[in-house]
C-alpha cells in the first residue's frame, strides 16, 4: 500500500513538473518511468494485463519473459509509439499520448527487428537519423566517427546497409540509438544476432553508458544477459509481472543457491521423480532431465547415487533466472 | 565493438525539441532527398529522355498528321501547342505520386524505416508530410525539366507561360496527397499497385482530354475527365500557356477541385499514417 501511494505520488509531482533545463540531468534514482495498471488489449486478447512498475534515473531495468509475454508491447508503450488501452504512465514526467515526441526527443530505441534504411549506406544511416532529433550536421559528422569506431563499422561506412551482415546490421542498429545521447536506452533483445564477443563487448558498453547515467530498458529471454545488465527486473508472463527484484533478490526468493541437474533417459525421468522428490527441497520434471534444488548440490549427487540411481549425466550449477521463472510460471523461456 | 570513449552531454542538453516539433517534416523530406540523390543520373535521365521522346514521337510526330488534316489546328493552337501543357501535368503528377507510392510501401513494408523515423521525435502526421514534401521536389525538378523541352521544341512560349510551374505543381500536389493517403490506408502492397497502376494511373492519362479534347469523347467517359486532377491541370495549364476559353467560374471551379482534393488527402494521409504507425 505504502508502495502505490508512494508510486502515486510520484506520478502526479512529475506529470506537474516535467525535468527542468536547469538540473538538466535530473537526480539519480528518481523515478523516470511510472506505470500503474498498465494495460494493453488487441481485441479479445490482453497484451499487458494491468502491470505495475517504475524505473528510476540512471538503473538498468530488464523485461524477462518468453516470447508474447507482453515485454515488447510494453517496450512500444513506453516509446510513445503505442497507445494503452487503459492504466497510467508518465516518461520523464510527460504522458506518451499528449506528449509523445517530446518523450521520444529522449529516447534512444533499438528494436527486435532492424529497421535500417536499406538504400542508404552506413554512414548516411546515422546521419539521416541524427536529423530526425534536430542535431547540427557538425554535431553528427563528429558523433559518426565515435560511433563507427564505437561499432566497429569504420571500415563499412560507405557501403550500403543492404550489403552488410546480420550481426553488423544490428551494431549499426544500436549505435544509430546512440545517436542524439538519449536519456533512456531501449533495447529489445539487443543481442540477438551477435556473436558471443561482440555480445560481450556491447554488454560492457552498455555499462560504462550506465556510468554516464543513462537509464537502460532492456527486454530478453537470454538467462545471462538479464544477469549481467539489470540492476533490476519484472519477470512477465502473460502480459502479467510473476514477480519483481534484483537479478540475485529473484534467484534468493525464489530458488535455491544450487540446482543439480540429472538425465536418466527420456522414458526413466519419471520413473525416479517420485524417490527424488524426498530427497531435497524441490524437483521440476523436465522432457529431457530432473531438475533438483538445493543449497548443497553435491551432497545431493552424492546421496542420489548411494540410493543405488545412476544417471547417465549429472550436471551442478548455481540457480538462474531460468530457474525462477520455472517456478513462476512452470515453463521454461524457451517453451 | 570497440570501447572508444564517447564524450557525452546528453539529450536534454544537445536536442532543442520546440524546433524539432516545428521542423519534422523538412527532416523527413530532407532524408528522402538524399535517398533520392542516390539515384540522381537516373532521375536526370529519366527527367530529360521522357519529354524529349514524348515531344520527338507525339508532339512532332503526330502532331504533323494532326496539323496537316486541320489547318485551324486543335482549339486554335498548334497540336504540340495543344499537347504542351497536358504533357507537363501528366509528367509531373506521375512523378509526384510515383516518389510518394514508393516510399510509403517502402517505410511501412519493404524495410520498415517509418517505424524508425517514428521513434523519434518525428510525429506520424510529420512523416506524411515530409514525403509528400519531398515528392514535390522531385516533381518540380521534372517539371522544370519538362518545361525547359517545351521552350526548346515551342510548345510554349512567353513569360506567361511560367505560371505552368506552380500550377502543375499544384496539380501534382492534389493527386500526389490523395495517393499518399490510398498508399497508407491499403496494406495489401499488390492489390495497391493494382489498383493505382491500372485502374487509376492508366484510365486518367488516357481519359483526361490529353491528346485530344475531353469534349470530343462521349458524355459518358467524360466524367473520368471530371474525375481527374490530370484534366483539371491540362485546362489551367491550357489557359495559362495560350488562352484556351475558360469562364471565371470554370477557372475557379478547377482550383477549388483540385485544393479540395489536396486537403482531403492530406488529412486521410496524416490520419492512416499515424494508424498503421501506432498499430
Amino acid at each position: 500500500m505504502m508502495s502505490t501511494l508512494w508510486r502515486m505520488s510520484a506520478m502526479e509531482k512529475s506529470e506537474s513538473s516535467p525535468a527542468s533545463p536547469a538540473s538538466p540531468a535530473g537526480t539519480i534514482g528518481e523515478p523516470l518511468i511510472i506505470a500503474k495498471g498498465l494495460r494493453k488489449e488487441y481485441g479479445e486478447f490482453t497484451a499487458v494485463d494491468g502491470i505495475d512498475f517504475h524505473v528510476n534515473r540512471g538503473e538498468s531495468f530488464g523485461f524477462l519473459g518468453p516470447n508474447g509475454a507482453g515485454k515488447s508491447t510494453t517496450m512500444r508503450i513506453i516509446a510513445a509509439t503505442l497507445t494503452r488501452t487503459s492504466g497510467e504512465i508518465t516518461i520523464l514526467g510527460k504522458d506518451p499520448e499528449k506528449r509523445g515526441p517530446e518523450i521520444r526527443a529522449h529516447l534512444g530505441v533499438v528494436p527486435q527487428q532492424d529497421n535500417l534504411d536499406s538504400s542508404l549506406t552506413v554512414e548516411d544511416n546515422l546521419y539521416v537519423y541524427g536529423r530526425y532529433f534536430g542535431l547540427t550536421k557538425k554535431f553528427i559528422r563528429a558523433k559518426i566517427e565515435e560511433l563507427l569506431t564505437f561499432a566497429q563499422l569504420e571500415e563499412k561506412r560507405g557501403v550500403k546497409v543492404e550489403a552488410l551482415s546480420g550481426g553488423m546490421k544490428r551494431r549499426l542498429t544500436i549505435a544509430r540509438a546512440l545517436v542524439s545521447e538519449p536519456e533512456i536506452l531501449m533495447l529489445d533483445e539487443p543481442t540477438t544476432g551477435l556473436d558471443p564477443q561482440a555480445r560481450h563487448i556491447l554488454w560492457d558498453r552498455l555499462f560504462r553508458l550506465k556510468e554516464q547515467g543513462v537509464t537502460l530498458l532492456i527486454t530478453t529471454h537470454y538467462m545471462d544477459e538479464a544477469e549481467q545488465l539489470c540492476d533490476r527486473l519484472i519477470v512477465m508472463d502473460k502480459g502479467r509481472i510473476m514477480a519483481e527484484d534484483s537479478p540475485a533478490g529473484l534467484i534468493k526468493t525464489y530458488s535455491t543457491k544450487e540446482v543439480l541437474e540429472v538425465r536418466f533417459g527420456a522414458d526413466r525421468n519419471d520413473l525416479y521423480a517420485e524417490k527424488l522428490r524426498s530427497m531435497c527441497d524441490r524437483i521440476e520434471v523436465l522432457p529431457d532431465r530432473v531438475l533438483m534444488y538445493s543449497d548443497d548440490c553435491e551432497t545431493l549427487l552424492h546421496n542420489v547415487v548411494s540410493q543405488g540411481m545412476q544417471p547417465t549425466t549429472s550436471l551442478v550449477r548455481r540457480s538462474s533466472l531460468e530457474d525462477v521463472f520455472l517456478r513462476l510460471t512452470g515453463r521454461t523461456l524457451v517453451e | 565493438m570497440s570501447d572508444t570513449k564517447i564524450a557525452r552531454r546528453g539529450s536534454l542538453q544537445l536536442i532543442n525539441v520546440p524546433k524539432v516539433l516545428h521542423r519534422g517534416a523538412l527532416y523527413v523530406a530532407e532524408a528522402r532527398i538524399r535517398v533520392m540523390l542516390k539515384w540522381k543520373w537516373s532521375i536526370a535521365g529519366e527527367a530529360i529522355l521522357n519529354p524529349m521522346f514524348y515531344l520527338l514521337s507525339i508532339g512532332i510526330g503526330i502532331g504533323k498528321v494532326v496539323n496537316s488534316h486541320q489547318a485551324s489546328g486543335i482549339d486554335g493552337v498548334s497540336y504540340l501547342a495543344f499537347l504542351a501543357p497536358a504533357l507537363l501535368a501528366s509528367a509531373c503528377i506521375i512523378g509526384a505520386v510515383n516518389e510518394v507510392m514508393h516510399p510509403t510501401l517502402e517505410g511501412f513494408k519493404w524495410n520498415k524505416n517509418f517505424y524508425a523515423m517514428y521513434a523519434t521525435p518525428i510525429s506520424g502526421k510529420q512523416i506524411a508530410d515530409g514525403v509528400l514534401l519531398s515528392g514535390l521536389v522531385r516533381a518540380l525538378f521534372g517539371t522544370l525539366m519538362y518545361y525547359g523541352a517545351l521552350l526548346i521544341f515551342g510548345g510554349v512560349s512567353g513569360w506567361h507561360s511560367l505560371w505552368l510551374i506552380p500550377a502543375t505543381i499544384f496539380a501534382a500536389a492534389s493527386f500526389a496527397a490523395l495517393m499518399l493517403g490510398l498508399c497508407a490506408a491499403i496494406e495489401n502492397s499488390d492489390l495497391l499497385l493494382n489498383i493505382v497502376g491500372r485502374l487509376l494511373i492508366m484510365p486518367l492519362f488516357l481519359f483526361s482530354g490529353t491528346f485530344y479534347s475531353l469534349q470530343s469523347m462521349p458524355k459518358f467517359l467524360q466524367f473520368i475527365g471530371w474525375l481527374s486532377p490530370l484534366w483539371h491541370a491540362t485546362e489551367v495549364g491550357r489557359w495559362i500557356s495560350y488562352g484556351h476559353h475558360i469562364s471565371t467560374q470554370g477557372l475557379i471551379a478547377h482550383f477549388l477541385y483540385m485544393g479540395i482534393m489536396y486537403l482531403v488527402g492530406v488529412h486521410y494521409a496524416r490520419h492512416f499514417y499515424l494508424k498503421r504507425l501506432s498499430k
